[in-house]
């Protein structure tokens, strides 16, 4: 019987890889990725886990020793954060076209300059147009779910594609959180072997990385789409598996007392859950509010979207990152486009907060919602709202 | 027949890993040196491959020249990918997967790829010691986007980048030593060698991939459409380079130094230089200058050498006509 | 391939573009692109096979007599093969069309 324990959320995330059996692990390390990468070395030099572990010199040679590995068909997995994720972005790029499916955890970090170790989704934005799938955990037990659920997702022949795992740097990294370890048998059951289907292997030559001309491109690119988006539903289909496995039940877009409330909040990540207690909050106080948690970034979960804010009339989306010079907060300008062409859509109103690991507390995002609704009303100049900052 | 020593279809194998149909320049340097390379190659073999001549020539949607598991992917990332692989198969064998025997991991890149972008990736992955073994097929600079220069560029040559003017006299820089940073990693086997001396390239790949651990093998590779120089004269160039002790031939086998050409006389530099239009520019005392740095550094490899085990003795030369398979 | 290049489709792309035919580059003719090609007096060949192990094409194999000939569908006429050859059967000659 899997019990609950007090485990902090890296240590927990580096047990979940053991669980999964991983050939290749290459990492480097960076704050605040550290504890995943130290703990998987020591599971690896006590005998726990069999793997290669390579410390590679770089994250643009920990990426590209996944690629190499992942082409000969061995389970592979690395960790990352900010600027690492930063400079294998080539070799990130690289990965989805040629159909590698490599595991990934994204410790998400602020992006320098100037330099910070904290929390924010500004390395998340940057890798948006790569082509992985990514998931966006809340707390430590989705990080650990959904880890292994994306090694089922990333090596299933429909899907065939790497897939990121998205966790708050500190905040959730280096937090000490109640989890539920799944136990072995329940996982190698749930996680066949792997069977990459035209492996690097003498015995059946392959040859992959052609160079495309223009000629054939668009084909190449096209046929990248296609596989992508068709995954959404392998994805909700081992959300499914793992929920009647595990009893743990993940959805593309999680809703919080959001079915019939007129005014929403969408929140991406560990914050999330801080808003939640807001939510309870106002909604004590009497106010119609509800929660709208994006689980799923990449395939962007159009048609969930769509369906869980039909109802209301105001939505605040919440940003941890800004495109410079741009619409400013990234999912809100997605979630924009996405309802756009709705008959019916919310005002939308876009905050950013919580940058650098400036934490967002229960009254910020009480404010916020307050603030929203009064926004959503009159209007603003503004293109988006940025929360706290000192002027 | 007794006057000829070798016999290459009894020597070498007939089989082509790279096929005919490739897209190389007319009297490709690079892509003779690989077609031998691999002809030595009797066991299962992975190949990594830069981005690069080699790996545009044979590439090109939807065909292959290579009748090997290739994989490229970027340029400089060629020994973190072939590192990421060999692990693969290790992990992948230890845990019982069925896998081809005795299957090596050759990672193939040129002097672009080697000496400058791909550098950190290189020095890594013989750090950490993979069974792995590299092979850098060096035309002296960035030809595949143009001819521009590189740090393998030899001093005074004439480049896109580096193009003699009034300011300028070519390359600024001596070419970086690409064999001796891969020795200072304390690596098994380290040698040089050149489509020039095709039996002695075929037996030093076959040696570096028959290594266990790290192997790196720097071949020199003629380029006409870079060299400025007749398509026909390729071999002839690069025997000239190693006869005058611009590029000389040797091995590094667990620290010790071997040469594998005795030379009693180096040629003139200027020998070598005249026979392409890169260094058509040089004034003499440029070519003096260069005179005098060859000959220093081949001193200083002979000093090395001297301290190694066995000399190969006037007249003999070469790893010889060993049987390199059954064919 | 069965289909002329600019005629396939995204759906006749192998998952990541993979390559499957080792050595389909074979089809290519890179014949065309010579201005000179070989010519032989095959009295004077001894069969050494120094010709085929220097052709940077890779073309040259021994013909139904075991002279060894270059393969015109893929010779570039990059002339390397008489610069080798100990006995001199080959000479260059210009290609005309």
């Amino acid at each position: 019987m899997a019990t609950r324990i007090g485990i902090e959320v890296s240590i927990a995330l580096a047990d979940a890889v053991k669980l999964c059996n991983p050939d290749v692990i290459a990492a480097y390390p960076i704050t605040p990725q550290t504890h995943i990468v130290e703990h998987l070395a020591e599971l690896v030099a006590e005998g726990e886990l069999d793997a290669e572990y390579i410390p590679v010199e770089s994250e643009h040679s920990a990426m590209s020793a996944c690629l190499g590995s992942a082409a000969a068909g061995a389970r592979t997995f690395t960790a990352t954060s900010s600027q690492g994720l930063a400079l294998m972005n080539e070799v990130v790029y690289v990965a989805a076209p040629m159909r590698l499916p490599i595991v990934m955890a994204v410790a998400n970090r602020a992006l320098s300059a100037p330099l910070s170790i904290w929390a924010d989704h500004s390395d998340l934005m940057s890798v948006r147009d790569t082509g992985w799938i990514q998931i966006i955990t809340e707390n430590g037990q989705q990080a650990v779910d959904n880890t292994i659920i994306a090694f089922r997702i990333a090596e299933d022949r429909r899907v065939l594609l790497p897939v990121m795992v998205h966790l708050d740097g500190f905040n959730l990294t280096h937090v000490v959180e109640p989890v539920i370890m799944p136990e072995q048998e329940p996982v190698t059951k749930f996680l066949p072997k792997n069977r990459f289907p035209l492996p690097l292997n003498p015995d059946r030559p392959v040859a992959m990385g052609d160079f495309a001309p223009p000629f054939i491109f668009t084909e190449t690119k096209w046929a990248q789409e296609v596989n992508i988006r068709d995954s959404r539903k392998v994805i909700i289909e081992v959300w499914d598996e793992f929920s009647k496995a595990f009893g743990r039940q993940y959805l593309p877009v999680e809703k919080y007392h959001s079915d019939s409330a007129k005014v929403l909040i969408m929140t991406m990540g560990s914050s999330g859950e801080t808003a939640s207690v807001a939510i309870d909050e106002l909604r004590a106080e009497g106010m119609d509010v509800g929660q709208v948690r994006l689980r799923l970034w990449r395939p962007f979960p159009f048609e969930e979207l769509r369906e869980a804010v039909k109802d209301a009339d105001v939505l605040i989306v919440m940003d941890r990152a800004i495109s410079y010079g741009g619409p400013g907060g990234p999912v809100a300008s997605e979630v924009k486009a996405a309802l756009y062409n709705q008959a019916r859509k919310p005002k939308i109103v876009s905050y950013v907060i919580s940058l650098g690991g400036r934490d967002t507390t229960v009254s910020g995002f009480k404010d916020i919602v307050k603030k929203g609704i009064e926004i959503a009303a009159r209007g603003s100049k503004n293109e988006y709202e940025i929360y706290g900052v000192r002027e | 027949m007794e006057k000829y020593a070798i016999y290459v279809p009894r020597l070498v194998n007939k089989e082509e890993k790279f096929a005919p149909g490739h897209r190389a320049c007319i009297g490709c340097g690079e892509a003779l040196a690989i077609r031998q390379s691999f002809k030595a190659l009797d066991t299962n073999v992975i190949v990594v491959n830069a981005t690069g001549c080699a790996e545009i020539f044979a590439s090109q949607m939807p065909l292959t020249s290579w009748e090997l598991p290739w994989i490229h992917t970027l340029f400089e990332n060629t020994a973190a990918v072939a590192s990421g692989v060999e692990a693969a198969y290790k992990a992948m064998r230890r845990k019982g997967y069925s896998l081809p025997e005795n299957t090596k991991v050759v990672a193939i890149g040129g002097d672009g790829g080697t000496s400058d972008i791909g550098l950190q990736a290189l020095s890594g992955a013989l750090e950490r010691g993979h069974d792995f073994t590299y092979i850098c097929f060096d035309n002296e600079a960035y030809m595949n986007t143009g001819v521009q220069r590189s740090s393998s560029t030899p001093f005074g040559a004439s480049t896109t980048t580096s193009p003699p003017g009034k300011k300028s006299t070519g390359q600024f820089s001596w070419k970086k030593n690409m064999p001796e940073i891969a020795a200072a990693h304390n690596i098994p086997y380290v040698a040089t060698a050149t489509h020039g001396y095709p039996f002695d390239l075929m037996a030093k790949v076959a040696k570096a991939v028959a290594t266990k651990g790290p192997a790196y093998v720097h071949v020199l590779s003629a380029c006409p459409t870079g060299w400025r120089s007749a398509t026909d004269t390729i071999n002839r160039q690069v025997r000239l380079a190693v006869q005058t002790g611009v590029f000389p031939l040797y091995e590094v086998e667990n620290g010790i130094y071997k040469m594998s050409l005795d030379i009693p006389t180096l040629r003139p530099v200027a020998d070598y230089l005249k026979t392409q239009g890169r260094f058509r520019h040089l004034s003499d005392d440029m070519i003096a200058r260069i005179q005098k740095r060859v000959e220093l550094e081949y001193g200083k490899l002979l000093e090395k050498a001297k301290h190694g085990s066995e000399k190969t003795a006037p007249g003999k030369s070469r790893a010889g006509a060993r049987k390199i398979s059954a064919g | 391939m069965a289909k002329p290049e600019n005629e396939l489709t995204w759906k006749d792309l192998e998952i990541g573009n993979i390559v499957t035919a080792p050595g389909s580059a074979r089809v290519y003719e890179s014949g065309t692109w010579r201005s000179q090609r070989p010519t032989y007096d095959f009295k004077k060949c001894i069969k050494c096979g120094l010709c085929a192990l220097n052709c940077p094409e890779g073309c040259i194999s021994p013909n139904k007599d075991g002279y060894f000939e270059a393969d015109l569908y893929y010779c570039k006429g990059c002339g390397v093969c008489p610069r080798e050859c100990p006995t001199r059967v080959i000479k260059m000659v210009e290609e005309v069309e």
